[in-house]
C-alpha cells in the first residue's frame, strides 16, 4: 500500500507500445482517448463529444485511492486497460468465457470484461500491476518464473489474480484445490500442470516463511 | 460493416436503492427499459448489438434483494444474491443441499462470484442462432434456424418442441423445480407468488419469452419451503467441458423414503425442453414403489417417452433416460 495516490502507475509521459502502435499503424491516436478520464473532479470532456451518461466512482487500483467520472457503459477492463493504461489486465473473449480479465474485487475474482465499472464505486480493485510491491515480485510471480508457467504469457495476468485470491483464502493449497479455484481460466498452450505445481509451490514457500517468522 | 462487438453502446443507467424505486422505473419506462441484474446474460446482448437498450435499470444497489434468510424451517433468497452466496449459504448446505450442487457447477468461480440465482433462473436460452441476431420466432420472426435439414443443433429440445427447439440452460431451475420453490414476483400493482414449474414457459404458451415476467415486473425472491429439507437428494450434470458449460442434459431428484419404498418424489430435468420440465409422470410411477434397479431403469424409460430427437441431439433420449434412471436409483447404488 506504498502507492501514491497521486501518482499515477504509469508514467503519462512515457510513450508506451500502445499509443506507439497506434501512432505508428495507424493515423489514429489510440491515447486520445485517455483525456477522457477526469482524475480528482475534473470535467475534461472535450467540447463538442457527444453527452454520454457518466458517473463519478471512488475506489482503490491496486491500493491506491482514485477518484474517476466514468462512462456508465464502460466495463471496469475497459476502465482499467484504456483509461488508467493498466494494460496488465489481458482482454481474450470478451465474454467472460477465457478468463484473461481476471481482477481481484474486495477479494473474490471478477471477469472485468463482463463487469460495470460504475459497479467498482467502494470497492478495492487488484490487478496484476498491484503483484509487485517496491519493484520486487511477488512470491505467487517468482513461482510462476521458476516453474515456467507461462508460455505465450497471455493467460498468465489472469490466472495470477485468481491465484492470488485463492492463495489469500488457503495458504498452502492442493493441487485439486489450485485446478479448481482456477478453472475459470484458460491456457490456451495448455500449460495447466506447470501453472498449478507455481501455485502450490509458492503456498508450500508462503508455508515455510510464515513458520520460520521471515517473510511476509 | 463490421459491428463492434467489445465495448457497450451508450445507454441511459438508473441504479435504484430499493425494490420500490426500481419498481417506480420500470413503470415510468414500460416496454423499453433493460433490467439488469449480475450481467452476465446481459451483456453479451448489449456487446452484440442483438439487442439494443436505451434505458437500464440496474438492480446492484438494492440491498434488500441480496442475502439467504431462514423462515418457517425453509429459505428465502433474494433474487440478486450470487451464486458463491448460495453455495456457500451453511443452511443451503445443511438442508437443501442438492442447490448448492447445482449452483456451484454453474459455468466458471469468477462467474458465480457475480452471476445472481434470479439472473440464473431468468436467463434467456443459449441457442446461438436467436443469440446471434438471427430473425427467428424466438426473436419475432418465422423460422426456425436450429431446425433446418442443414441445423447444427445438438444441444437443442427433444421435448415440447413447437417451432422453437431452443432449451432451458439454468442449472439451478431443476433443483428448484424439484425443492418446490416458489418465486416472487412484484410489480408496482402488487406482488404474485409462482411455483417454480409455474415461472418457466414453452414456445406453445409463448415463443419470445422464457419466464412468465412481463414488463413492469421484478423477480425479487425464491422462496424455499421446509418440505423437501433433508430429504434424499440427487443431482448431476452433463456437459462436455467441466467449466463454463451450459448443461447437455441435467437432472434434479428430491425423495422422501419410508424403509426402502418410495415415499414422495420431485423430479426435474433441465436442457431438454425451452423450460426445465418437472417429470410429474415418473413421480407418479415411482411413489409407493421400492427404490431398486427395476423402479429406477422403468423410471427412465418412462421420462423419454414423446421424446423426439433433431438432426444432432438424438444422443440426449439414451442421457435423459439414464440420468433419470440414476435420479431415482439414488447415489448409493451408482456406479458411473
Amino acid at each position: 500500500m506504498s502507492t501514491d495516490p497521486e501518482k499515477p502507475t504509469e508514467q503519462e509521459s512515457d510513450v508506451t507500445r500502445r499509443e506507439f502502435l497506434g501512432t505508428a499503424g495507424a493515423a489514429l491516436v489510440v491515447a486520445a482517448a485517455v483525456p477522457g478520464v477526469a482524475v480528482e473532479g475534473q470535467t475534461a470532456r472535450p467540447a463538442g463529444t457527444p453527452s454520454r451518461p457518466r458517473t463519478q466512482i471512488r475506489l482503490t487500483v491496486n491500493g491506491a485511492q482514485r477518484r474517476l467520472e466514468v462512462d456508465d457503459h464502460w466495463t471496469l477492463a475497459e476502465m482499467l486497460r484504456d483509461h488508467l493504461r493498466l494494460t496488465g489486465t489481458k482482454l481474450g473473449c470478451e465474454r467472460g468465457e477465457c478468463g484473461a480479465c481476471t481482477v481481484i474485487l474486495d477479494g473474490k475474482t471478477v471477469y472485468s470484461c463482463s463487469y460495470l465499472a460504475v459497479w467498482a464505486d467502494g470497492k478495492s480493485v487488484t490487478t496484476v500491476e498491484g503483484l509487485a510491491k517496491n519493484g520486487a515480485l511477488d512470491p505467487l510471480q517468482q513461482a510462476f518464473v521458476v516453474h515456467d508457467a507461462p508460455q505465450c504469457g497471455f493467460c498468465t495476468s489472469g490466472q495470477l489474480m485468481s491465484a492470488k485470491a485463492l492463495l489469500s483464502a488457503n495458504p498452502a493449497p492442493t493441487v485439486a484445490e489450485v485446478h479448481a479455484a482456477l478453472a475459470g481460466n484458460l491456457c490456451r498452450c495448455s500449460n495447466y500442470s506447470r501453472i498449478a505445481e507455481a501455485v502450490v509451490a509458492a503456498g508450500a514457500a508462503g508455508a515455510t516463511r510464515r513458520t520460520s517468522g521471515g517473510g511476509q | 460493416m463490421a459491428v463492434i462487438r467489445d465495448m457497450m453502446p451508450v445507454f441511459e443507467l438508473f441504479q435504484p436503492a430499493s425494490i420500490d424505486e426500481a419498481l417506480n422505473l420500470l413503470d415510468a419506462h414500460q416496454g423499453d427499459v433493460w433490467v439488469l441484474g449480475g450481467g452476465m446474460d446481459s451483456f453479451d446482448w448489449l456487446k452484440d448489438r442483438t439487442k439494443r437498450v436505451s434505458t437500464v435499470v440496474d438492480l446492484s444497489q438494492v440491498g434488500e434483494l441480496r442475502g439467504i434468510k431462514e423462515a418457517n424451517g425453509g429459505l428465502e433468497i433474494g433474487a440478486m444474491t450470487t451464486l458463491t452466496e448460495v453455495v456457500h449459504h451453511p443452511a443451503v448446505q445443511a438442508k437443501f443441499r442438492i442447490l448448492a450442487e447445482a449452483a456451484e457447477v454453474v459455468a466458471s468461480p469468477q462467474i458465480r462470484n457475480q452471476a445472481t440465482l434470479g439472473g440464473n433462473v431468468s436467463q434467456d436460452t443459449r441457442c446461438w442462432y436467436y443469440r446471434s441476431g438471427w430473425s427467428c420466432y424466438r426473436a419475432g420472426g418465422n423460422i426456425c434456424y436450429a431446425d433446418t435439414p442443414t441445423a447444427i443443433n445438438r444441444e437443442h429440445a427433444i421435448l415440447q418442441q413447437d417451432r422453437c427447439v431452443a432449451v432451458s440452460p439454468s442449472d439451478t431451475a431443476p433443483a428448484l423445480v424439484a425443492l418446490d420453490a416458489e418465486f416472487v414476483i412484484r410489480s408496482k400493482g402488487g406482488e404474485r407468488v409462482v411455483k417454480a414449474e409455474d415461472y418457466f414457459l414453452g414456445p406453445q404458451i409463448d415463443i419470445t419469452h422464457m419466464t412468465v415476467l412481463r414488463p413492469g415486473e421484478l423477480l425479487t425472491a425464491i422462496r424455499i419451503p421446509a418440505t423437501w429439507a433433508n430429504a434424499q437428494f440427487y443431482w448431476e450434470k452433463v456437459r462436455d467441458r467441466n467449466v463454463w458449460d451450459f448443461p447437455l442434459v441435467n437432472v434434479a431428484s428430491a425423495m422422501k423414503l419410508s424403509g426402502t419404498t418410495i415415499s414422495d418424489v420431485r423430479i426435474a430435468v433441465g436442457a431438454v425442453a425451452a423450460r426445465p420440465l418437472r417429470l410429474t409422470a415418473v413421480e407418479a410411477a415411482t411413489k409407493g414403489k421400492p427404490r431398486t434397479e427395476e423402479t429406477a431403469s422403468a423410471a427412465g424409460e418412462l421420462a423419454i417417452q414423446g421424446a423426439t430427437p433433431l438432426r444432432y441431439n438424438a444422443y440426449k433420449i439414451p442421457l435423459m433416460r439414464n440420468l433419470v434412471k440414476r435420479a431415482i436409483r439414488g447415489n448409493a447404488q451408482a456406479t458411473t
